[in-house]
């Protein structure tokens, strides 16, 4: 318990070089949350944009849909691959989709565009399609109207109420033809989606495609995002041959590997701030070390046996260091969820780079607990792990040079 | 003849050996009985604090035997040394070297924290040595708060906190002014008499030589004379 006392009294017998520890770990951990917060956050934004989008975690189509897209290649929408697919445990949500391309026009533009026959609620809960709108209303199964993506509504001039022409190859080289008026007007962050997109209720699209009873996609949204690659096999092994299951990351691999790059070059800025902080910290032991040598040395020299010495220094650092995390992952937690809510944005050439992948420009830190946890510990053990130094000087000390002025 | 505390037998420490070697220490033989007020002298570089680090156990010669009490410490182990030095060598050093966040009191008890002694033990101890040393009413200062002849002396209550075999004092009076030092020495020299507290000085000051009842000189590692000091106070007396 002495020895307890005296380490407490040892750590602000030099107030300022403690403070300057505490501070260096303190800071440490901030650093170290964000940076961590911002991959991880960045990362789960990104797959976020991209499924929230339009593609969904998991797509299932009929087999070599994915490489020939068209309406002869679509399969009927079938209530007992529905089940099959609700059946699995982290299949959170299904949405049937018919998609294939129309020409629109108004007046006097013609613009080529992605016509999506939706099923409004089930895509609501996988899309969150209704949020995206910005006017007029949201489309309902028995609705013969379409909602339009804003860039392609700028660039038809056409207004919520308005008639959008559409002319399209049908099913099975039908001619497609129809009109519709305007419901609403949605907004995407990818300027890709919202330049060329239209959606309406299935039916009507099935109807104008001449394609009855038939979908192209089914769209599912999970429970747990990290286990896609174990669903998608999940889901294949049950539905058979017949169908394609294919995560987001298959269907859009150039997108999946530009996050994966971003993510490791976090790990390297990760990796510098690691370093950075253990110099910090390191800097500070051997400012102590120096000043404490020739005390040590007369420890050693009246009896102290060099355990009890090296049990006081190492009870000296896991207070200063554990202080420094303890304080660093309260003030990051604040910070961080600022950093969430007013997240990073980006401009210029990069923001424009992102946003031709389809992202939001921005960097939106990651409000997951673990980060704190894990940064805080990663701290922890870094400091820990200099503070053995000090234990091995004590190890190595010698009195007689160490009392040597 | 008391008991002997003290016995060196040929010891020799040599620095460089391979190179250009130095005889710190130099065919040394010293025998130091339970009691003795003894001063070792020489100019500097002579050799005294290696002497003195060679009987305290801190430092091994190269050749000889150092017995204290009747245990070999050339034999023993570094850890040992240190459990040994702890019960029964004290240590007083030129610069005081107490620890700044302790009070006086818990720097003298720090030795009996270490050997572990209870608490109503140590007050005792500590009670009676501040009474020694006239700081009864510095028991809650820091070393920062005293002098450096009061902190001189809350280190020789420290060294004979935990009834050492003898006590190591190097160059114990070297920063002190004459006042504080005349003082220190009065303290030892009544601890000496009274407790019967062996004392080994390593020192340049005629002071101390001049309170000592026997004196070493030791020049280039060796000793070059060793003399029984006249109690002038015995030599009155008998006188009268």
């Amino acid at each position: 318990m002495w020895l307890i006392k005296l380490a407490w009294k040892n750590l602000w017998r030099n107030k300022t070089r403690t403070l300057i520890t505490m501070a260096a770990v303190f800071f440490a951990v901030i650093l170290s949350v964000i940076a961590s917060s911002l991959k991880e956050g960045v990362f789960e934004n990104l797959v976020k944009n991209v499924v929230s989008f339009y593609s969904g975690y998991i797509q299932v189509h009929k087999t070599g849909y994915w490489d020939e897209q068209i309406l002869d290649n679509s399969m009927e929408k079938s209530t007992a691959v529905e089940q099959k697919l609700m059946r699995q445990k982290n299949v959170k949500g299904i949405a049937a989709r018919l998609e294939s391309f129309a020409l629109a026009s108004s007046a006097n533009i013609t613009k080529g565009c992605l016509v999506s026959g939706i099923e409004p609620q089930n895509e609501n809960q996988i899309t969150s399609l209704q949020q995206k709108i910005i006017k007029g209303q949201y489309i309902t199964d028995n609705d013969n109207a379409v909602l339009l993506a804003q860039g392609l509504a700028e660039r038809l001039q056409l207004n919520i109420n308005d008639t959008i022409i559409l002319i399209a190859q049908g099913f099975h080289g039908s001619t497609a033809a129809g009109k519709y008026p305007v419901k609403g007007i949605v907004k995407f962050g990818s300027p890709d989606l919202n330049d060329r997109t239209l959606f309406m209720p299935l039916a009507a699209a099935q109807d104008f495609f001449s394609a009855y009873g038939m979908i192209s996609t089914y769209v599912l949204s999970l429970t747990n995002p990290d286990l896609t690659e174990k669903t998608a096999s999940a889901i294949q092994s049950t539905t058979g041959t017949d169908y394609e299951v294919m995560t987001w990351g298959q269907m859009m691999p150039d997108v999946k590997q530009h996050i994966e790059a971003d993510s490791n070059n976090m790990k390297y800025v990760q990796g510098v701030l690691y370093m950075l902080i253990c110099f910090g910290i390191f800097g500070t032991i051997l400012m102590m070390m120096v000043e404490r040598r020739f005390e040590m040395g007369m420890l050693v020299a009246v009896g102290m046996k060099k355990g009890k010495l090296m049990f006081l220094l190492l009870f000296e650092s896991v207070l200063t260091v554990f202080t420094g995390c303890i304080s660093g992952i309260i003030a990051s937690i604040p910070l961080v969820f600022l950093l969430n809510r007013y997240p990073f944005r980006m401009g210029g050439e990069t923001a424009k780079a992102y946003e031709r992948f389809g992202f939001e420009a921005i960097f939106p830190t990651s409000t997951d607990a673990s980060n704190f946890i894990q940064q805080g510990l990663v701290v922890l053990v870094m400091g820990l792990v200099l503070s053995l130094y000090p234990m091995y000087r004590v190890w190595r000390l010698n009195a007689v040079a160490a009392m040597k002025r | 003849m008391g008991n002997t505390v003290i016995d060196a037998h040929n010891v020799n420490k040599v620095y460089n050996p391979d190179t250009i070697p130095v005889y710190a220490i130099n065919n040394v033989h010293l025998h130091i009985e339970e009691g003795e007020f003894t001063a070792l002298v020489g100019p500097s570089g002579s050799g005294k604090t290696t002497l003195l680090n060679l009987i305290g156990g801190l430092d091994k010669p190269d050749q000889g035997n150092i017995v204290i009490n009747g245990v070999d410490i050339t034999q023993l182990s570094p850890g040992e040394l240190i459990e040994f030095r702890l019960k029964n060598i004290g240590f007083v050093f030129q610069s005081f070297n107490l620890i700044p966040v302790l009070t006086a009191k818990e720097n003298a008890e720090f030795i009996m924290l270490l050997q572990g002694a209870k608490k109503a033990t140590r007050n005792e101890r500590i009670g009676q040595l501040f009474k020694e040393i006239e700081m009864e009413d510095k028991l809650n200062s820091r070393p920062a708060q005293l002098s450096g002849g009061q902190q001189q002396r809350v280190a020789v209550a420290r060294a004979l906190a935990s009834k050492p075999k003898f006590v190591l004092a190097d160059e114990p009076t070297a920063n002190l002014d004459s006042k504080s030092a005349s003082n220190l020495l009065d303290i030892m020299a009544r601890l000496n008499k009274e407790e019967k507290i062996t004392f080994l000085f390593s020192t340049h000051d005629q002071r101390v030589i001049e309170r000592a009842k026997r004196v070493i000189t030791l020049v280039d590692g060796k000793i070059t004379s060793d003399t029984a000091m006249v109690d002038t106070n015995i030599l009155h007396a008998e006188i009268k």
